[in-house]
């Protein structure tokens, strides 16, 4: 058996170790500490002043920086020293004035010619760079109850309006039930309801009060109104994420209700919980006339309380936008976007209610844990949602309102962008709760890089020098394509743009224990194969072809289990899977294909007596 | 080379049984009477990393925190004397990170908080769902697998191996009252891949001797292909062991348990796919008949 690989295998396995060369050289290259200057509105030019001013303010501060590019949208600033990145920001922040963002980031130093192959670093997990990452649920039956709550208004209305008359309508958990007197009347309101409220389905149950009408949305009209409720959330959350100023934020869904918030590298960890765990809503309500009503406090607490109405005008779902500005005199203002349907609202009601006071409600959910005792004894903690809400505003109606209006007479510029930011952050179409949380230190994600990387290194050299020890000339064979390995391994997540986490390490470390297993699984089979006195090159040949079928088992076996482990785990377990995945995959590559190409390079169609394995 | 010994595994398979007999049973007992220790990801609840730049006195600590209102708090050293891992009941709210600074900050010297985590108590039971589910899943689909390549005895041999070391693995972190978390969780599922590995290729050997040996017993066939495999069987083990010391002794607090479970694993999972996978075929009557059809898997590519 002559043990050559032709040529186009030979070539091939060369340019697979070129693709892992380039493709994980750039994670040699460390980023450099950077800041991220952009405008507030996409409008503003960030240009060539704009960096010179920021640059200036950074020298007067005695803060050394490389270069600053800027491209007309955004800047960024390169520093020396990471530990100043965050004194940076805040002397660039009150340098360029609340116009602008200002973003810590991480600013790639990869080689021209590497990018331009689209190469990059691997991008690395929250628990490696710091950073925070929260998962919140939306109250998806709130949601839908607003919504209800709503149509049931609308019903009463309109059955008002024909003259239909009823004994009462009121909600029920997720349902509208009406009552009537007499069974004419029931029919009326049902065609009317079919034809006006294609959303709401009247339900004919047997045995159903004849004289009761049970209103349920429909299940088109109720994903819908979940589909919306995330989507807005979404969009909200993005807004206030940006006001943060982190350079690479992760904002998604994940699952049916839930939103996943990653904010890597934000130091603040106070100030980001501050505006993130900020789930709110807004309802504006005119102040009650006489004894009617409910009472409510000032957010700010300053003046002490006021009465309004107890049904809102619009709430903060029918908010597109909110911005602070100043007036024609200079002084601070709040400018306010409805949407259509918020527009007419408003000015319907505002038509008839010049000189009357129109309040901002802010309607905060937060969540407690309760202690309880369990049916069978043992305590039980039990997260209890409760609800705050505050004025916000007051302010007097000058005259009838429609899409859009503004808030004056406010104290300052700090006010104004605060109560803006409140309106924003308010506009949100159902309540959230955070239901996780991790915020992981700058200072441990170094650690964990660095932990990681010594596990790395040591376990490998390790398992370099007993495989030398114990198949020699073989081991060393093995050496290189476990060392191929890691570097096919790394160029492969680089390109793919995975994530890099400590499980992830782990995963790593572990492919590294166990990738030579195929490599023993031949040399084991050769070294049979010789001890029943098969010639050197027949017991090559034999030794691969015989151990193949066993690695291609093991393997495909290992695989499903990590990608059951990937469907199944959530962020750091899905690190680890991905990178146990690949390295199976690479693996097999290198320990079977590779090191078959080094034997038959070195021993292939000559005559050996001898292996040294 | 010499004439490869063989050893007579079988023979003492009676012993194998026992000795897994009891760590089950003792396991089991655990695992039910006690169950396991849940970290944060399956607990629920709020956990904070503090590093001093002095060692601490936790009890101390703890009374501090306690004194200042803080309900019920857990304070254990993390990794080393000066750093310290605060557990609580409860969300932490908007002041909670600010707060705990002016509290933990007992003298002058810097602290750095690392990390918070806060994990909801419906996240917790999920994910603990998940977890089990995913096993069974793991499980099934292995089951299946081995079937179709192998033959349904083996498959039964392959799973119970598996279970075996699953729960023995469990067991262990029960009785020594280790925590588990999201990490160990998947050291159990990676133990599932190494386990089942070794048993693949153990059981892949039987077949093939089974189809080349014509004479002798199924009990001499198994204890000669479980010979052929046990040099590679150690030197994957060793390997494998070797980066997991690493990883036990330089990869940090936080993925101690997780090296630890392996570490657990690896071992009963070596000892499992020499005696477990095999008894159990031997005890289903294992023998040539069961594999004399050549199947379709077997490989006439020209890959080397």
């Amino acid at each position: 058996m002559p043990n050559k690989f032709p040529l186009w295998k030979n070539l091939m396995i060369l340019a697979v170790v070129v693709f892992a060369f380039i493709y994980a050289a750039p994670n040699l290259y460390p980023p450099d500490p950077a800041l991220q200057l952009s405008g507030q509105s996409s409008a503003m030019q960030i240009d060539q002043a704009v960096l010179k001013k920021v640059e200036q303010a950074l020298g007067e501060a005695q803060i050394e920086y490389f270069a600053g590019e800027a491209d007309g949208e955004t800047a960024l600033i390169r520093l020396i020293d990471s530990e100043l990145q965050m004194r940076a920001k805040e002397v660039v922040q009150a340098e360029m004035g609340g116009e602008y963002i200002v973003a810590l980031n991480l600013a790639p130093t990869t080689p021209q010619w590497l990018s331009d192959l689209g190469g990059s670093p691997m991008k690395l997990g929250l628990d490696l760079s710091g950073g925070v990452h929260f998962l919140l649920e939306v109250d998806l039956n709130a949601a839908l109850t607003t919504r209800l709550e709503g149509d049931l208004q609308e019903v009463k209305s309109s059955l008002r309006e024909e003259k239909i008359r009823y004994r009462s309508f009121e909600l029920k958990g997720q349902k509208i039930i009406g009552r009537f007197r007499n069974e004419q009347q029931v029919e009326q309101a049902t065609s009317l309801i079919r034809a006006n409220f294609r959303d709401l389905q009247p339900q004919n149950k047997q045995g159903q009060n004849p004289l009761t009408l049970v209103l349920q949305l429909s299940d088109i009209a109720t994903s819908q109104i979940e589909d919306n409720a995330i989507k807005q959330n979404l969009t909200s959350l993005r807004n206030r994420v940006n006001e943060l100023g982190v350079s690479e934020p992760l904002v998604s869904r994940q699952g049916k209700n839930r939103i996943v918030v990653e904010l890597p590298g934000v130091q603040d960890t106070a100030e980001a919980k501050r505006i993130i765990g900020k789930t709110a809503n807004l309802e504006f309500r005119l102040e009650a006339e006489g004894r009617i009503g409910e009472v409510f406090e000032f957010r700010d607490g300053r003046s002490l309380e006021a009465r309004l109405e107890a049904s809102p005008v619009i709430t903060g779902e029918n908010v597109t936008d909110a911005r602070a500005s100043y007036d024609e005199n200079g002084r601070p203002q709040v400018n306010i976007t409805l949407d259509t349907k918020g527009g007419w609202q408003m000015g319907h009601s505002t038509r008839d209610n010049v000189g009357r006071k129109l309040g901002v409600l802010f309607i905060e959910y937060k969540t407690k844990l309760e202690k309880s005792l369990g049916s069978n004894g043992d305590m039980q903690i039990t997260p209890v949602p409760f609800v705050e809400k505050h004025i916000i505003s007051l302010a007097t109606v000058q005259s009838q309102l429609g899409k859009s209006f503004r808030i004056t007479g406010l104290d300052s510029q700090r006010e104004s962008s605060e109560l803006a930011l409140l309106l924003r952050a308010g506009a949100l179409a159902a309540p959230m709760y955070i239901v996780e949380e991790r915020t992981i230190g700058p200072s441990l994600g170094a650690d964990n890089i660095q932990l990681g990387v010594k596990s790395v290194s040591i376990g490998m050299t390790m398992v370099l020098l007993f495989m030398i020890l114990v198949y020699r000339g073989f081991g060393v064979l093995a050496n290189v394509a476990l060392s191929m390995n890691l570097l096919l391994l790394v160029g492969c997540m680089s390109l793919l743009g995975a994530t890099l986490t400590l499980p992830g390490i782990a995963g790593i470390v572990l492919t590294v224990g166990m990738a030579v297993d195929a490599n023993v699984l031949i040399f084991s089979r050769i070294r049979e194969e010789l001890a029943s006195g098969a010639s050197v090159q027949g017991a090559i040949s034999a030794g691969y072809d015989r151990a193949f079928v066993s690695i291609l088992d093991a393997n495909i076996t290992t695989l499903i289990v990590a990608v059951i482990l990937f469907l199944i785990g959530s962020g750091p377990v899905q690190g680890f899977a991905v990178t146990l995945s690949i390295g199976i995959l690479t693996s097999m590559f290198t320990s079977i294909v590779l090191t078959r190409g080094l034997v038959n390079a070195i021993v292939g169609g000559r005559k050996v007596d001898k292996l040294w394995i | 080379m010499s004439e490869l010994k063989i050893y007579n595994f079988m023979g003492l398979r009676r012993y194998a049984l026992i000795f897994s007999g009891i760590l089950l049973l003792a396991s089991a007992a655990s695992l039910f009477t006690q169950g396991l220790v849940l970290g944060l990801d399956f607990s629920g609840g709020t956990q904070v990393e503090v590093g001093y730049e002095k060692p601490v006195d936790v009890a101390e600590l703890r009374q501090h925190l306690k004194n200042e209102g803080f309900d019920d708090p857990v304070v254990v050293h993390f990794g080393s004397e000066t750093d310290v891992l605060i557990r609580m009941q409860g969300q932490p709210d908007q002041g909670l990170a600010d707060r705990l600074y002016s509290v933990l900050k007992i003298s002058d010297e810097e602290i750095d908080l690392r990390r918070v985590d806060f994990v909801g108590p419906q996240i917790g039971e999920e994910l603990r769902d998940k977890g089990g589910l995913g096993m069974l899943i793991a499980l099934a689909v292995v089951m299946l697998y081995v079937a179709i390549r192998f033959q349904f005895k083996f498959s039964v041999g392959a799973v119970l191996a598996l279970v075996h070391d699953v729960v023995i693995t469990l067991g262990i972190f029960s009785i020594t009252r280790l925590e588990f978390d999201l990490t160990v969780l998947a050291a159990v599922l990676a133990v599932v891949g190494y386990s089942l590995n070794d048993t693949i290729v153990v059981s892949d050997r039987i077949r093939e001797n089974f189809r080349k040996i014509r004479k002798s017993s199924s009990v001499e066939v198994i204890n000669e292909s479980l010979s052929q495999t046990l040099w590679r069987t150690i030197n994957t083990s060793m390997t494998t062991m070797l980066v997991l010391l690493a990883l036990f002794l330089f990869g940090g607090e936080l993925i101690h348990n997780f090296a630890i479970a392996l570490m657990i694993g690896v071992g009963i999972g070596t000892y499992s796919s020499i005696y477990v996978a095999a008894t159990v075929m031997l005890a289903m009557n294992v023998d040539r008949e069961d594999l004399i059809e050549p199947e379709e898997g077997e490989l006439v590519d020209d890959l080397p």
